[in-house]
């Protein structure tokens, strides 16, 4: 014989079965929320600072003017520095980003594949570490390295000084850990079988490589590079600490809004880089990027 | 795998260079600490622990500090509640816009923090909201939800639905089925994902200095405000080898709470 055993009925169970047969209610009641955090505050400052490349400031009084004009997009499109300053940060950030997939390749395929268990481990501790040291503190430690007199010299290497090769250098510097870590989560993931087999059909290392494990590593490659391309696109800072007179995007922003007080041109060429991200963003979907995010 | 000889040496020599590349100049900052000369000069001609002592009486710095601590703490707090719900929400219920939330989650961190710092500023301006440190919360929690959301998700998607289920059906409620079943399943990847919201927080300038107002100074817009002062030189440098060595404690407790992924959370 069996006997169950009724639960009482509280107000509490009452409640839990109500939402469990009604699950539209309950998403309302999760989503409502953080989507309102989003939608209101994030895609609606996005939404002002759209708005706001197509106001105009008074020369006058320096107050913004909140009525429609285009003059700040065409005076953007038109000027030559700006045009200039956008292909140099382009420039940097694709640098930048060949620089990190170069060294971080090798790195996370010795990581991944050649070294043991255990030494596995403290590369990957190795690695991260730096993540969580200040960012502002490693773009000052490369000053250090790279000024006359610096620790570059004193090592007997070549200085390139201050300007565009040291931005690059730093910036690459800074956002390598974000190009290793998902190569290594990508080839942590490849069966070593893959690779043996490839042995085993008499490829050398160099050509398993090529045609085995960097075509699987591609999504991986893509999704660290949205990174290392979005981070070098938009820095204003490292720039000012290493990178002498070398103007970014980020510089110009920072200086129509804070130096000039000019919110709709600063606005205006902040629109680049969010153009440039979102087609960039297109392309390493295909690559299938988002996925190994 | 089977490795030729000198593909072994190759890939070990670039190991090598490449932790080289890493670990130089974070040294370098670690003992231009101690270095005794007001200037830099490289090698340090003495070495002295009076920086430290300084260091460590600077009210400026103190204050920075403290508010750097309080502003991680709350956006923190807000990337935890938020960053969970969206998690569930997504986890729990299929729905047509799926994938567009997923999208919006990820895009504060997409897009360079200048176009999100300058938005959020033109934002809170247009409100008429005044610049202080909870604008800079705000900011903050608005990238930090991502890091929050992704551990999360990972975790649900890995423990599945059905010991909540079997929790139900034992009669539990749903109260009682969250802190017994689903929160306990969750804690380690809430504490990852407050780790490296706080973490991210802290160090942050960019969106930092589109929003806070004048008397908000974090550590970073401190640090950054005082490397123009070449007086302040030896402050800063024990600064920046103190937030070197201290990034030992977040990979120590990252590393407790990974057991299987080494990586000890989502980026």
């Amino acid at each position: 014989m069996t006997t169950t055993i009724e639960p009482p009925v509280t107000v509490g169970r009452r409640f839990s079965g109500y939402l469990h047969s009604r699950p539209t209610i309950r998403l309302v009641a999760l989503l409502s929320l953080p989507l309102f955090w989003l939608v209101v505050a994030y895609l609606g400052s996005l939404a002002v600072l759209f708005a706001s490349a197509f106001w105009s400031v008074d020369s006058f009084t320096g107050n913004v003017n909140r009525t429609f004009t285009t003059d700040n997009i065409v005076y953007v499109l038109k000027t030559s520095v700006f045009r200039a300053v956008t292909l140099r940060t382009i420039g940097v950030a694709a640098a930048v980003t060949v620089i990190c997939a170069v060294l971080a390749i090798p790195m996370a395929f010795f990581m991944a594949k050649v070294a043991s268990r255990r030494a596995q481990r403290w590369l990957v501790i190795a690695v991260l570490t730096p993540l969580w040291a200040s960012y502002l503190v490693k773009a000052y430690a490369w000053r250090t390295m790279l000024q006359n007199d610096g620790v570059l010299e004193w090592m007997g290497l070549p200085s390139p000084g201050f300007g565009l090769p040291a931005t690059i250098i730093t910036l690459s510097y800074l956002w390598l850990p974000f190009m290793i870590l998902p190569i290594y989560a990508g080839l942590e993931r490849l069966p070593d079988s893959l690779l043996d087999a490839s042995g085993d059909l008499g490829a050398r290392s160099f050509r398993t490589f090529r045609s085995v494990a960097f075509p699987l590593m591609l999504p991986a490659i893509a999704a660290g590079s949205i990174f290392t391309f979005s981070l070098s696109l938009g820095d204003y800072i490292a720039v000012k600490i290493v990178g002498a007179k070398t103007q970014m995007l980020g510089n110009v922003v920072y200086d129509q809004l804070l130096t000039a007080n000019n919110l709709p041109l600063a606005a205006a060429v902040a629109l680049i880089p969010v153009l440039v991200m979102v087609i960039y963003l297109m392309l390493m979907r295909r690559a299938g990027a988002l996925s190994e995010l | 795998m089977t490795l030729s000889r000198g593909a072994r040496w190759g890939l070990t020599a670039f190991m090598v260079f490449g932790l080289s590349f890493i670990y130089i100049p974070l040294s370098v900052v670690v003992i231009n600490s101690f270095n005794i000369e007001r200037t830099f000069g490289w090698p340090p001609k003495g070495y002295t622990l009076d920086w430290w002592a300084k260091a460590l009486e600077n009210t400026g710095m103190r204050e920075a500090l403290w508010t750097s601590v309080k502003a991680g703490l709350g956006a923190t707090a807000i990337a935890l509640v938020l960053g969970s719900m969206i998690a569930f929400a997504i986890h729990k219920h299929a729905w047509f816009g799926r994938n567009t939330v997923s999208f919006l989650v990820i895009l504060p961190i997409a897009l360079p923090g200048i176009v999100t710092g300058v938005a959020l500023g033109a934002a809170f301006q247009a409100i008429g909201l005044e610049f202080g440190l909870l604008t800079v919360i705000i900011g903050h929690a608005t990238f930090c939800i991502v890091l929050v959301f992704n551990n999360v998700i990972a975790r649900l998607r890995r423990a599945g639905a059905n010991i909540e289920e079997a929790s139900a059906d034992l009669g539990a409620t749903g109260y009682q089925t969250f802190l017994y079943v689903t929160f306990p399943t969750i804690r380690t990847a809430l504490l990852a994902g407050a780790l490296l919201a706080f973490g991210l927080s802290f160090d942050e300038i960019v969106v930092t200095t589109f929003t806070a107002g004048a008397g908000v100074q974090t550590l970073p817009l401190w640090i950054y405000d005082n490397l123009a002062r070449p007086n302040q030189a030896p402050i800063v440098n024990v600064v920046a080898a103190a937030l070197v060595l201290l990034s030992i404690i977040p990979i120590y407790i990252s590393q407790r709470i990974a057991g299987e992924s080494a990586a000890g959370g989502r980026i």
